[in-house]
């Protein structure tokens, strides 16, 4: 049971993309398909964001564990999303054109954002290794705090990019909020306590 | 359904539109037989049917259920030699905020709105202010076909064959005052039916303006229909505001009201956000967004960006108006 538990969940969160790569091979994107294909990868990679993120609340809150067994694979699932939708913007939908895509980092506030968000996955899927968990230590740790900027910077990404801030954006912004809350408050009293006890949030 | 007396549907038509749905076979379709059967009771077709003819050649439509055919449509009186985008494409991907954000959300929401009966209310500074079935507002003029590219202000244009009568022909029924300086227009507001005006969006409902003379401007039109049948819901049935050199959000959808003013009247993006979205929006490449480019748009059916046009190509007939404006303060 527990064996196929991975592989499964490797099928499940792969499944967005082989859905997204049925409609474009079949031609049942909207009339604007690169649109279409960069709203489906954004909101995938911050799913997966959040999804990662509530690894730790859960086990917190419910004890269990073992989730945390899932928590590489699911983050580097947010990274592939990621990598999808960076490169539909690049690829698709600038075709390259350096000079705009640097423009727009530099001059268009929600593309710097979800620039940080990006740039700042790397080094954790990079290190997400075996190898670089043991090379690094307890420094491993801090360098993956660099999720909660990725996550913070995705949040604002979305908000920016859309007309009217009502709605999904907003709803993903509170999500990513209350992780990161339940981070804090667990932090704070965990430090206050001098034997620590597994208290519920 | 604008104009009654006119012989039923000829079988020629039927035949077009079947061949129409063939070529869209690998588009999804639902329910597409029923398009074509559950239509005919309502077509109404013109015996010189020129313009359906015409459609036929280039890809036109079927008549999804609600659409009617419109008789003499004088076609192309503007056009241009771009590709038109497919009937499928203009009904597909919106921005009609009253049936929610989503681009597909108008497709599967506006279906619910009634647009008949329809009344359009004129008054304000005019000398004959009046409210008007939509059918006696249309009837005295002739409706012209305008191929015309949209622009939308989120960087993607179509080209679009509507059908339409200038605007400024029904100004001049209205015998507006010399006080009459602006022209303010009104979306229905009818939360029952768009669902999208529940939700504190945009100050509902949804209103526009144009200056006098952009208003009387002889590319402005009031829009009835789309590839020679009326409008769907989602093009913003059944009658439209249609201003080719503005950003895609000034042309007003689904009026009720149209207004003289003497002042410049509030508009609803703008409202909503006065640092992103101007009175005038003239599509301009050189005055970016705040958040985005507006040097470069993606054509729908197009792969590879191309270059905005300053007045969306329109500048050689409008250009004159904004003369010793300055259009990044105008935006």
């Amino acid at each position: 049971m527990l064996k196929l538990a991975k592989p499964l969940i490797f099928a499940i969160a792969l499944a967005p993309f082989l859905w997204l790569a049925t409609r474009a091979l079949t031609g049942r994107l909207s009339a604007n398909p690169i649109e279409d294909i960069t709203l489906t990868t954004g909101i995938w990679t911050l799913r997966f964001l959040v999804i990662t993120l509530a690894i730790t609340p859960l086990r917190r809150i419910t004890g269990w564990n073992r989730a945390i067994q899932y928590r590489r694979m699911l983050g580097l699932f947010a990274f592939f999303y990621a990598v999808l939708h960076v490169s539909t913007y690049v690829v698709l939908d600038l075709f390259f054109a350096w000079d705009l895509i640097l423009a727009d980092i530099a001059k268009r506030p929600f593309i710097t954002a979800g620039m940080v968000a990006f740039v700042a996955m790397i080094p954790l899927a990079l290190t997400s290794t075996k190898g670089w968990i043991r090379r690094l230590g307890r420094r491993w740790q801090l360098l993956h705090r660099l999720i909660y900027l990725s996550a913070i910077a995705a949040a604002v990404h979305y908000l920016w990019k859309v007309k009217v801030m009502v709605g999904s954006p907003v709803y993903y912004a509170a999500i990513i909020a209350a992780l990161l809350l339940f981070r804090a408050v667990w932090g704070f009293r965990h430090r206050r306590r001098t034997n620590p006890q597994p208290a519920e949030a | 359904m604008l104009i009654r007396t006119t012989p039923p549907l000829l079988a020629s038509e039927i035949t077009d539109e079947k061949q129409y749905l063939r070529r869209r076979e690998f588009i999804r379709l639902v329910g597409g037989a029923a398009v074509v059967a559950g239509t005919a009771p309502w077509l109404e077709a013109c015996s010189g049917d020129r313009v359906s003819a015409d459609f036929a050649g280039t890809g036109g439509p079927a008549v999804p259920a609600g659409q009617s055919p419109l008789p003499n449509v004088k076609p192309k009186v503007v056009a241009t030699d771009e590709t038109t985008n497919t009937f499928e494409e203009i009904t597909s991907y919106n921005n009609f905020y009253e049936f929610g954000t989503g681009k597909d959300d108008p497709q599967r929401n506006a279906g619910r709105l009634t647009t008949s009966p329809w009344k359009v209310k004129i008054d304000g500074h005019c000398g004959k202010p009046a409210e008007y079935h939509l059918e006696d507002l249309i009837r005295p003029h002739q409706l012209e076909e305008r191929i015309y590219r949209m622009r939308c202000v989120e960087a993607w244009s179509m080209v679009i064959p509507w059908v339409g009568i200038p605007l400024a022909e029904i100004i001049k029924r209205a015998e507006p005052t010399s006080k009459a300086t602006f022209v303010a227009f009104t979306t229905l507001h009818r939360p029952k039916e768009m669902f999208g005006q529940t939700q504190p969006v945009l100050d509902w409902p949804y209103d526009e303006g144009l200056r006098m003379d952009e208003a009387m401007h002889p590319l402005t039109i009031l829009s009835v229909g789309l590839y020679g049948k009326t409008l769907m819901n989602q093009n913003g049935a059944p009658i439209r505001l249609v201003v080719p050199w503005k950003y895609g959000f000034k042309s007003i959808k689904s009026i009720v009201r149209i207004e003289f003013v003497d002042r410049m009247p509030p508009t609803a993006w703008n409202k909503a956000n006065p640092g992103e979205y101007g009175f005038y929006s003239n599509v301009n490449p050189e005055v970016d967004h705040p958040r985005w480019t507006q040097a470069t748009e993606r054509r729908i059916g197009e792969f590879r960006r191309r270059r905005t046009l300053m007045f969306n190509g329109y500048g050689d007939q409008v250009a004159s108006m904004y003369a010793g404006m300055d259009l990044r303060k105008n935006y």
